[in-house]
């Protein structure tokens, strides 16, 4: 397959941005903000990064296999999914709806093609990556284990099992991410309760740890995710800090929390909706 | 103490039931190379060593870090392994109910959580770590097998069993050695209740160390003239209903005997069933609404009310309830 230039990937986050908008609206609720906030990095990774089969296998063998641990951001991975072929685009339409297997927070028991397990209750994806990873390792498969937690899910004891466990066992087969978009719920992270510096953090657990400060941008996105990858097979684990803007791409819920979880009404998502072309046609 | 009671269970070796489990363990791993283990820093007390260092490459220590140990079982079935986990019972389930929940339980992941020093027999560490309500606990989630062995053979049998069962499973064993009266290498069937005894009077149904103490108390029923019909339990979820309602049909009433909380346990599931179907006279063993303490595994028994003698009276108090 050919690869899709700069300009292509960034066409593919406004329709993405669009999908997560009108997903939300539909049945005024999910969250919006850190999904539209991390299109970049999901549309990266499964439109440039990633060794991935839509023709969905849950064990993933000879694939890089993806978990969302923050999976309240279920909107922006339901597109992606969508857009890369594991189901309809139509389905994006029972997002959050009774019967759907587009369920408000990730799960597998639908079968939904692209879930290998279920999320939400915060700090249990990176456990899940070692595993994985862990059986990457035996199977002798060479491919990589992504994980993508939230900064505000850092405040969770699992997160630092984890941190200690990865490079204790040597799994240079997985890239971490985290959504640096300093929000929560209640407020700027910074004020609930401040992480401090995670550089200096992950670093000190053993960890290969490097910035992609540009979160948004799809070119820093694209450098970042590959640099992360020159780190792998070199015996520690690599994390990879992403600085975005929740509610990037719409100018009235950037870089605030009050749009985490709360949905546009009619007339905001048209104000919404004009901000962002429709690139690959609405589902 | 010399079992000199008549009756066909007998024994002449005492072993832990965690020790069925590390046999166990070691076996499903010759048997499959997928089979892996996991544990959170109690390779000795779990008896893991043995697979440990037969099979290195498929042995994880997680130090004292149980969530961490779930999520990466968990992990691990994404790839085509059957991973077993080994922790204390209480470590094994309250202190990761969560992670269990979301990425074993609902993802219906293929994790065996293997729990020891489950219930009072733990003995003199105490209320901290004799947990009596896991088995509630696991057994309240959709998805999850829950199984509670009485010996070294038949947790030996379970171990062996349940890596060849596709699911979640709770596997709950012990600390304390115990009479060995079950057969060697028999088979185990997931879900099938065993009737070890056949009677008329009574039905005793117990799961666990528990199934020993009423082993004990059919011979002492019996020397009185009271026939019980005595059933093993070992698991818990799917409970084999069809086999608990035909015995009481015929004994009209019934005993549940386990080392847990009345809330949540084997009563409670058998207690649903007779009401639901066909009430009987229930009487209950287990823990009523208190934590453990300090102690040694037959004094705990004795003072908590759940051994053989108790089952003797527990059984004569049903028979009058007819």
């Amino acid at each position: 397959m050919e690869k899709n230039s700069t300009e292509q990937l960034e066409a593919i986050c406004s329709q993405v941005r669009r999908d997560i908008l009108r997903m939300v609206h539909s049945c005024q609720s999910g969250h919006p903000g850190a999904s539209l906030g991390c299109t970049e990095f999901f549309v990266a990774l499964y439109f440039d990064q990633m060794t991935n089969n839509p023709d969905f296998n849950l064990d993933g063998p000879g694939e890089d296999l993806f978990f969302l641990s923050n999976g309240h951001i279920s909107p922006v991975w339901y597109s992606v999914l969508a857009r890369s072929g594991y189901f309809k685009t139509s389905e994006l339409k029972t997002f959050r709806k009774l019967n759907s297997r587009l369920q408000g927070h990730p799960a597998t028991e639908e079968g939904l093609p692209g879930i290998r397990i279920a999320s939400g209750s915060l700090g249990q994806g990176l456990s899940v990556g070692i595993g994985a990873a862990f059986a990457k390792k035996i199977n002798k498969d060479d491919k990589t284990v992504y994980v993508l937690m939230g900064d505000g899910e850092q405040q969770e004891g699992q997160i630092w099992e984890a941190a200690l466990s990865a490079p204790h066992h040597k799994l240079d087969n997985l890239i971490a991410t985290i959504d640096l978009n300093g929000q929560q719920i209640d407020g700027p992270t910074k004020d609930i309760i401040n992480l401090g510096d995670l550089k200096a953090k992950w670093e000190a657990f053993g960890w290969e740890v490097i910035d992609t400060e540009h979160g948004n941008d799809m070119s820093g996105v694209v450098k970042g995710l590959e640099k992360a990858k020159s780190l792998l097979g070199k015996g520690k684990p690599v994390m990879n800090l992403l600085h975005t803007e929740m509610g990037y791409g719409v100018d009235f819920m950037v870089g605030t929390h009050k749009w985490h979880g709360v949905a546009p009404n009619d007339e905001q998502l048209e104000n919404a909706l004009g901000q962002l072309k429709e690139t690959l046609g609405d589902y | 103490m010399e079992n000199k009671l008549d009756t066909k269970y007998t024994y002449t070796e005492k072993k832990d039931t965690r020790s069925g489990f590390g046999d166990g363990l070691l076996e499903a791993g010759r048997r499959n190379e997928n089979v892996v283990a996991l544990c959170a820093d109690l390779i000795g007390s779990l008896k893991m060593g043995a697979f440990q260092k037969e099979f290195p490459e498929r042995f994880f220590q997680m130090g004292i870090s149980e969530a961490n140990m779930i999520g990466a079982a968990a992990g691990l079935t994404i790839g085509g392994k059957i991973p077993f986990t080994g922790t204390f019972a209480n470590f094994s389930t309250g202190r990761v109910y969560d992670q269990i929940r979301q990425s074993v339980a609902y993802s219906e992941k293929n994790v065996k959580i293997c729990a020891s020093h489950a219930g009072l027999t733990l003995g003199e560490d105490g209320a901290t770590h004799q947990i009596l309500e896991d088995i509630g606990m696991m057994k309240m989630l959709p998805n999850m097998t829950v199984i509670n062995p009485c010996d070294y053979n038949q947790t030996k049998a379970a171990t062996i069993a349940i890596a060849e069962h596709e699911g979640p499973v709770y596997l709950r064993f012990g600390r304390p050695k115990w009479p060995i009266f079950t057969p060697e290498n028999q088979e185990f069937e997931i879900g099938k209740a065993w009737k070890m005894i056949e009677g008329t009077d009574v039905t005793i149904f117990a799961t666990g160390h528990l199934v020993w103490e009423a082993v004990e108390a059919e011979a002492i029923l019996r020397a009185e003239g009271i026939y019980v019909e005595l059933i093993n339990i070992h698991t818990i979820k799917p409970l084999d209903t069809e086999a608990i309602l035909k015995s009481v049909a015929k004994t009209g009433c019934a005993v549940s005997a386990e080392e847990h909380q009345f809330n949540g346990g084997l009563n409670d599931s058998i207690a649903q069933t007779l009401i639901r179907n066909q009430p009987a006279p229930l009487e209950f063993i287990g823990v009523d609404d208190s934590f453990g303490e300090s102690g040694k595994p037959e004094e705990l028994l004795e003072k908590y009310g759940l051994n053989a003698k108790n089952i003797v009276e527990a059984a004569k108090k049903a028979i009058s309830r007819k």
